[in-house]
């Protein structure tokens, strides 16, 4: 990817070479990408440390892990950052605005996986969803789903963990958001917005013209966005991959069992509070995610831990807090806390 | 003399903008008077859903992420 990022707009390149730049890197991409077990081996091998000890056992993850998720990562962030380049909170607004409660839910909760998002901008955002009119509840749905399920989470979850937990999440997450924002929305707490908020009307519909992007464009933006996302979370990824690492290495199968097992029903809300002041992202969390499950841990509770870490976070939270008083703050979290809850139920009495 | 407004509330983005802004304003050698607007309130009058946005002379012609330069140039002597 670093190659073409250097590309300077002095003389630019046409569409049919940008296309073919990018397959070229998807093809070297996928080369390296296979070779990594081979290589993580080697690289453990040559270190002073027996393999099969617990420094081993941890190094040989850690090495593996690493570069798996850092090359997972930029492929998928880029592909999103030319999927995204379709997409805008303007278009978002527009196509939720005038829409009814109950399936403007389930709309709002699938644009939020794809609207471009970030929350440094959640309160702008928040205001002008909602002085476009469209209804408190249908705003949550897609403000639970945006951080919660996103591309970066699907994805890392389907490369180390397995497919079928990354759709069980997907699907739940979805349901959570949808769920949360139509109950929201029931309880009609407009009235506990703050003050400024209700009074404010945000100029016009549509102020920025949809400028036309060219495909170069489009890719330019995915490799914006991996520039973006790289320099934010690669510090969490490491960390997380470290932690990871350890229990890997060094937690005893009979005290996870005992600890996370399905066994223990106290873990599940033990696991969700745990996730509150936890700020990380799914990048950060998810090699823990592995190596949890790895050594035991149920299901449902490993996806509470981890629903409740992206979902409910503090700083967000804090965010958020200009915008919508203490109370209404309460009743989001509680009702999100509740549904990730019983996702953990459900699963650990499932599988 | 353009008036400019970066809408922000402070993310190193945000600043980046300015600093674009102001730069192009310089080698165009047009004059500017640039404002960073901090204030959620503000930012959402204006309209801008996704910061950083940029206004020139009350018209918003850009929400998200850094502008493009050659875009900004063209913003900037239009």
């Amino acid at each position: 990817m670093s190659v073409l990022s250097h590309d300077t707009p002095r003389k630019p390149l046409p569409a049919w070479g940008w296309s073919a730049a990018v397959f070229v890197a998807a093809v070297l991409w996928w080369a390296i990408y296979r070779q990594l077990p081979a290589l993580s081996e080697a690289l453990v091998a040559r270190l002073p440390v027996e393999r099969h000890s617990h420094l081993g056992e941890a190094l040989a993850f850690f090495f593996y892990d690493v570069p798996k998720v850092m090359m997972l990562l930029a492929l998928i962030v880029f592909a999103m950052g030319v999927v995204r380049s379709f997409f805008s909170p303007e278009k978002t607004r527009a196509a939720l605005a005038g829409k009814r409660e109950g399936l403007a839910n389930v709309t709002a909760a699938g644009l939020g996986v794809l609207t471009p998002f970030c929350s440094c901008s959640a309160v702008p955002l928040f205001i002008g969803f909602v002085s476009a009119g469209i209804p408190l509840g249908v705003t949550f749905s897609f403000l639970i789903a945006a951080p919660m399920v996103n591309e970066v989470a699907l994805i890392l979850l389907i490369g180390l963990v397995g497919w079928n937990v990354a759709l069980i999440y997907l699907g739940f997450g979805l349901a959570i958001a949808i769920v949360a924002g139509w109950v929201i929305g029931r309880l009609h707490l407009e009235g506990w917005l703050q003050d400024w908020v209700r009074d404010i009307h945000a100029g016009a519909t549509d102020p920025v013209e949809d400028e036309a992007l060219t495909l170069p464009d489009r890719y330019r933006s995915g490799l914006d966005s991996v520039r973006e996302i790289f320099g934010k979370v690669w510090l969490w990824i490491i960390l997380g991959i470290g932690i990871g690492a350890l229990i890997h290495g060094y937690v005893p199968e009979e005290l996870m069992a005992r600890v996370m097992g399905s066994g223990a029903w106290w873990s599940v809300p033990a696991a969700v509070l745990m996730g509150v002041p936890m700020y990380t992202n799914a990048a950060g969390v998810i090699p823990i995610v592995e190596a949890l499950l790895g050594k035991g841990a149920a299901l449902g509770t490993v996806l509470a831990f981890m629903m409740s870490v992206i979902a409910l976070s503090l700083p967000e939270m804090i965010i958020l807090k200009q915008v919508l008083k203490l109370r209404l703050i309460a009743v989001f979290v509680g009702i999100v806390a509740s549904g990730i809850l019983a996702v953990g139920f459900l699963f650990n009495a499932l599988f | 003399m353009k008036d400019i407004k970066v809408f922000g509330p402070g993310c190193k983005r945000c600043a980046t903008t300015e600093d674009m802004v102001r730069a192009a304003a310089a080698k165009l050698g047009i004059e500017v008077s640039v404002e960073k607007v901090s204030d959620m309130a503000a930012i959402a009058r204006a309209g801008v859903m996704s910061t950083p946005g940029i206004s020139i002379d009350g018209k918003l012609v850009h929400a998200g992420g850094l502008p493009d330069p050659a875009k900004l140039e063209g913003w900037l002597s239009a």
